[in-house]
Parts: structure tokens; C-alpha cells; sequence
């Protein structure tokens, strides 16, 4: 009986291949990539937009409005993200409405109650987009500071307000620094997304594991997630050399060509033939 | 002279730190004058010539444009900084151009020069365009209004940096070393470009190493050295003959 058990063992090594192929198309996996994207999207809109008014505040000459965005960078890039998904999901635990108020004063703008507010959807995208923000804050004011200031100058010469600089002329030559760290990022945030099975959001990975609960293809079901999260991260790479290159312009002379560019040229030049050798004078000896 | 001047400087100071850059400088630009600055590097006409479009804060004394205070408002018998708006507003009146060029380079020629007419004076975009190719046409660029400004010389591109500060219609153009980071071959285009518009009678103030500009072109020549004006005057005298002695030690240096 134990060797049996053993037999059937070794003939079950191996994650059943089939198993990958029934699960890679189901309907609750793809249901769950497409959770992933928007956790992706909306987690990235929120690090990338308020990661560059973070950049600029803490580029500002005003000591407090540098000093707000410091703390923020430095609360939500230090602590983990599994723990900051936790915090929002559970907030209403000790929070029961939520608004936006200044301290300091009676300015106060109440939004609703938690629970009805901070959905666990919600709970992941604020843990991820705000810790996210304070990544790309970093990124953007890289990239802010990487643009040469006579750049500044002459636009404040020009009759340029401080904003219409920002947004006109530093902005889009800042962009060259900062799309391929923010395309790491967003490759990051991908899989980082998956975090939110913490807060059970139905994403990719959540469903993966809870279909390898009911059915114990544990290995097969890590390997569709696996799969899936691949291909997501291929199309993001090609995405980011598209933007990349959007954003060369001036920068280069020439644009490089897009790799389909290259493919035709490579399929459609006829290279002329190299020149034939001039003739070698010859030197034969003589009696022939 | 009658009416008010251009620029009015009153015992302007600056410093940076402890460097004490301008120290106390007075003078006065009449309009349709070309006032060229020379000195040593880093005896402070840079930094006069920002402080006239509040590049640079003035520590002390008085700077005014065409009769208004340059960044601050007096009330009283004090001066108070304006704000951002504001000082844009007057800067959108003064021209400047630059020792290194400092074009947009995400941007093509005709993008660089209607830029600040589209958005800073709100004109329409054909109005700003059709301006921006006479101005390229002018100094000799119509054919470039689709390059980028890496695509262009260094002489092509200061040229650019003229008709860009054009486009915005000032009443007072400031220059600062605009031939110091060409070859010298391709110094005469620039000089050409900035000769046509004195002769139109732009105010034009010129801080420049090339004598024979200050001396063909100026109106009124200024020595500074150590954050002071040395000697001022006419260029043809005080280039042939300079009264201080620490102007006939640098015109032996340079000429």
C-alpha cells in the first residue's frame, strides 16, 4: 500500500500541464486580469498625478510647502504597502466618516462614511496609488531637476508664469527621465497589485488562489497567474518604448526607428551588390 | 535727453552671500539707445543686466523700466515685491537673449518663438505664427521654422533666440554675451541681426567682448569692474581714450 502510494506520487510530479491549459482562458481568471489593469491604471493615475504636485511642492522656495511634501514622502515610503492596504481597509474600524478638512481651521468638507466610501477595491487602490505617489515624486523631481535651468530663465524671460514653466517647458523635457523609471514602476505595480488579495479585491491573483482552494492545482493555478502577469508586463515594455520615443523628439537628431520601421527596412532594401574588385593588373611570368 | 528713460538704475546693490557683486550702480538708457557693458568676468554686468527683468533681486536701491519699478511697488516710502503675475507681466516687455542660446529643444524653430505670444499675450495662433515667420525671414532663418533647435548651428540658433524674444513686441531688448559660445566664424550672422534692429531703433543694452560692435553700433559704452561703473561715455573715447586707469589695463588685455 505505501509503495502504491508512492507509485502514484511519482507518476503525479510534474504540474498537470492540462490543468494550466483549462484554467488559462476560465472566465473568473480573466475576470481577475481585468481587475489587475484597473487596479494598475488607477493606483499609477493616482502615484503619477499626485507624485508630480508632490515633486513640485518640494521644489518649492516655500520652506512649508516643501517641507508638507517631505513628510508625505517620507511616511508612505516608509512603511510597507501590504501595511498601508491593511490601514484603509480597515479604517472604518475607527473612523466612521471621512472628509477633508485643514487644520487648523473650521474648513471641513465632509465626503460620506467609511464603510460606504473605502470599498476593499478602494482600500487597495489608495494603499498602492498613495504609496506609489510617493515613489514618483522622487522619479519627477529627478526629472524636474535634470532640465537645465537656463531652460527656466528664458522662459521667466519671456513673460512665463512659474506654472506655465512647469507645465510648458520643464515638464515635457523631464519626461525623457522620468517615463523609464515610471515604466519600471508601473511594471512594478503590476504585480505589486496583487497585494490586494489582502483586502480580498477579486484581482488576478486572488482568483488564481481561490480556484486552486476549491480544485488543489496550487502549482498550476500560480502558473496561469504567472502567465498572465508575463504577457501584461511584455505589453507594457513594448508600450513604454512607443513613449519613450514620443518623447525624444528634439532631444535626438533623428528618431531611432520603431522596431516595425526596422523590420520593413530590413524586409524591403536591396542592398547593391558591393562594387566588383578593380581588375588586378597580372603579372604572368613569362613564356606563357 | 527729454521724456523718461528706458532704464533708470539709482545705486543699485546685490549681493550673493557675502560677495558683494553690484555696488552701487547708477545709470540711465534714453530709448532707441544701444548701451554696450564691458569688463572683466565677474565684475557684475550679467548680473546688472538680470536685474533689470527681475531674474536676479536687487538688494538696494532703485531700477526702474520705461518710468516703472522693476519687481516691486512702492507705497509710501517702501517698496513691496510684486507677485508672480505681475512681474511676468513686465517681463513680457523686455526681451532678453542669451549667452547659451537656451532655446526650447522639444520644440521646433516656429514652436520656440509664437510660444510665449500664444500663451503668455493670448494672441491668436495664426496672428503669432505669421509674425514668427517674418521674424525667422528676417534674421535669415525662413527656411528652419520646422527644425529643432539641435539641428541648427550655433550662430542659426541665436538667431532663433533673437526672433523669439522679438515675437513678443518689447520696448527694451538686454543681451548678454550673445556671441560668447559661437565659433568665430559664425559671430558675424549674430552681429548682423542685432545691427538691423538697432537701426530700426530698438533700445537695445549689450553686454558683449566685441569691441568693434561696441564701438560701430553703441550709442554709450560702460566700464565696470568690481560691481562698479568705471567709466562711461562715448565708445570711440573711451576706447581710444580712456581716462582710469583700470580701463586702459583691460582694453590692453582684450584689443
Amino acid at each position: 500500500m505505501i509503495t502504491s502510494a508512492i507509485g502514484q506520487d511519482v507518476t503525479s510530479v510534474g504540474p498537470g500541464w492540462d490543468a494550466v491549459g483549462r484554467y488559462l482562458f476560465g472566465p473568473l481568471i480573466l475576470r481577475g486580469i481585468l481587475v489587475t489593469l484597473e487596479l494598475t491604471v488607477l493606483a499609477m493615475a493616482i502615484g503619477v498625478g499626485l507624485g508630480i504636485v508632490l515633486a513640485v511642492m518640494r521644489l518649492s522656495p516655500n520652506p512649508v510647502v516643501s517641507w508638507v511634501s517631505w513628510v508625505y514622502i517620507w511616511f508612505f515610503r516608509g512603511t510597507p504597502v501590504l501595511v498601508q492596504i491593511f490601514f484603509w481597509f480597515n479604517l472604518n474600524g475607527v473612523l466612521k466618516v471621512i472628509g477633508l478638512g485643514l487644520p487648523g481651521t473650521p474648513f471641513f468638507l465632509l465626503f460620506g462614511h467609511t464603510n460606504t466610501l473605502i470599498s476593499a477595491f478602494m482600500a487597495a487602490i489608495l494603499g498602492l496609488g498613495l504609496n506609489e505617489a510617493a515613489y514618483m515624486a522622487e522619479i519627477v523631481r529627478a526629472g524636474i531637476i535634470s532640465v537645465e535651468h537656463g531652460q527656466t530663465e528664458a522662459a521667466q524671460a519671456l513673460g512665463m508664469t512659474r506654472l506655465l514653466v512647469m507645465r510648458r517647458i520643464v515638464l515635457p523635457q523631464a519626461m525623457r527621465v522620468i517615463v523609464p523609471p515610471t515604466g519600471n514602476e508601473t511594471i512594478s505595480m503590476l504585480k505589486t497589485s496583487s497585494l490586494a488579495f489582502v483586502a480580498a479585491v477579486p484581482e488576478l491573483f486572488t482568483r488564481s488562489e481561490q480556484i486552486s482552494l476549491a480544485t488543489f492545482a496550487v502549482i498550476e493555478l500560480a502558473i496561469v497567474a504567472s502567465i498572465w502577469y508575463l504577457v501584461m508586463t511584455t505589453i507594457l515594455t513594448i508600450a513604454q518604448y512607443y513613449v519613450e520615443r514620443h518623447f525624444a523628439r528634439g532631444a535626438l537628431r533623428e528618431l531611432p526607428l520603431t522596431p516595425l520601421q526596422r523590420f520593413r527596412r530590413m524586409l524591403f532594401t536591396f542592398h547593391a551588390p558591393p562594387p566588383a574588385p578593380a581588375e588586378l593588373p597580372v603579372l604572368l611570368p613569362r613564356g606563357h | 535727453m527729454s521724456g523718461t528713460p528706458m532704464v533708470k538704475a539709482e545705486a543699485v546693490h546685490k549681493s550673493f552671500g557675502r560677495l558683494e557683486v553690484l555696488r552701487g550702480i547708477d545709470l540711465e538708457v534714453q530709448p532707441k539707445e544701444v548701451m554696450c557693458m564691458i569688463g572683466p568676468s565677474g565684475s557684475g554686468k550679467s548680473t546688472f543686466l538680470r536685474c533689470i527683468n527681475h531674474l536676479e533681486k536687487i538688494d538696494a536701491g532703485r531700477l526702474s523700466v520705461d518710468g516703472e519699478l522693476v519687481g516691486y511697488r512702492q507705497r509710501g516710502d517702501k517698496l513691496y515685491e510684486l507677485g508672480d503675475a505681475e512681474v511676468c507681466k513686465k517681463r513680457s516687455e523686455i526681451g532678453m537673449v542669451f549667452q547659451h542660446f537656451n532655446l526650447f529643444p522639444h520644440m521646433t524653430t516656429l514652436d520656440n518663438v509664437i510660444e510665449a505670444p500664444i500663451r503668455v499675450k493670448k494672441e491668436s495662433r495664426a496672428v503669432a505664427v505669421e509674425r514668427a515667420r517674418k521674424l525667422l525671414e528676417r534674421v535669415g532663418l525662413g527656411d528652419k521654422v520646422d527644425a529643432y533647435p539641435r539641428q541648427l548651428s550655433g550662430g542659426q540658433q541665436q538667431r532663433v533666440a533673437i526672433a523669439r524674444a522679438l515675437a513678443m513686441q518689447p520696448k527694451l531688448m538686454l543681451f548678454d554675451e550673445p556671441t560668447s559660445a559661437l565659433d568665430p566664424e559664425l559671430v558675424g550672422d549674430v552681429l548682423d541681426a542685432m545691427r538691423d534692429l538697432a537701426q530700426e531703433g530698438m533700445t537695445m543694452m549689450v553686454v558683449t567682448h566685441e569691441m568693434g560692435f561696441a564701438r560701430e553700433v553703441g550709442d554709450s559704452l560702460v566700464f565696470m569692474d568690481g560691481g562698479v561703473i568705471v567709466e562711461a561715455g562715448n565708445p570711440r573715447d573711451v576706447l581710444s581714450n580712456p581716462q582710469q586707469e583700470r580701463t586702459r589695463a583691460f582694453l590692453s588685455k582684450v584689443l
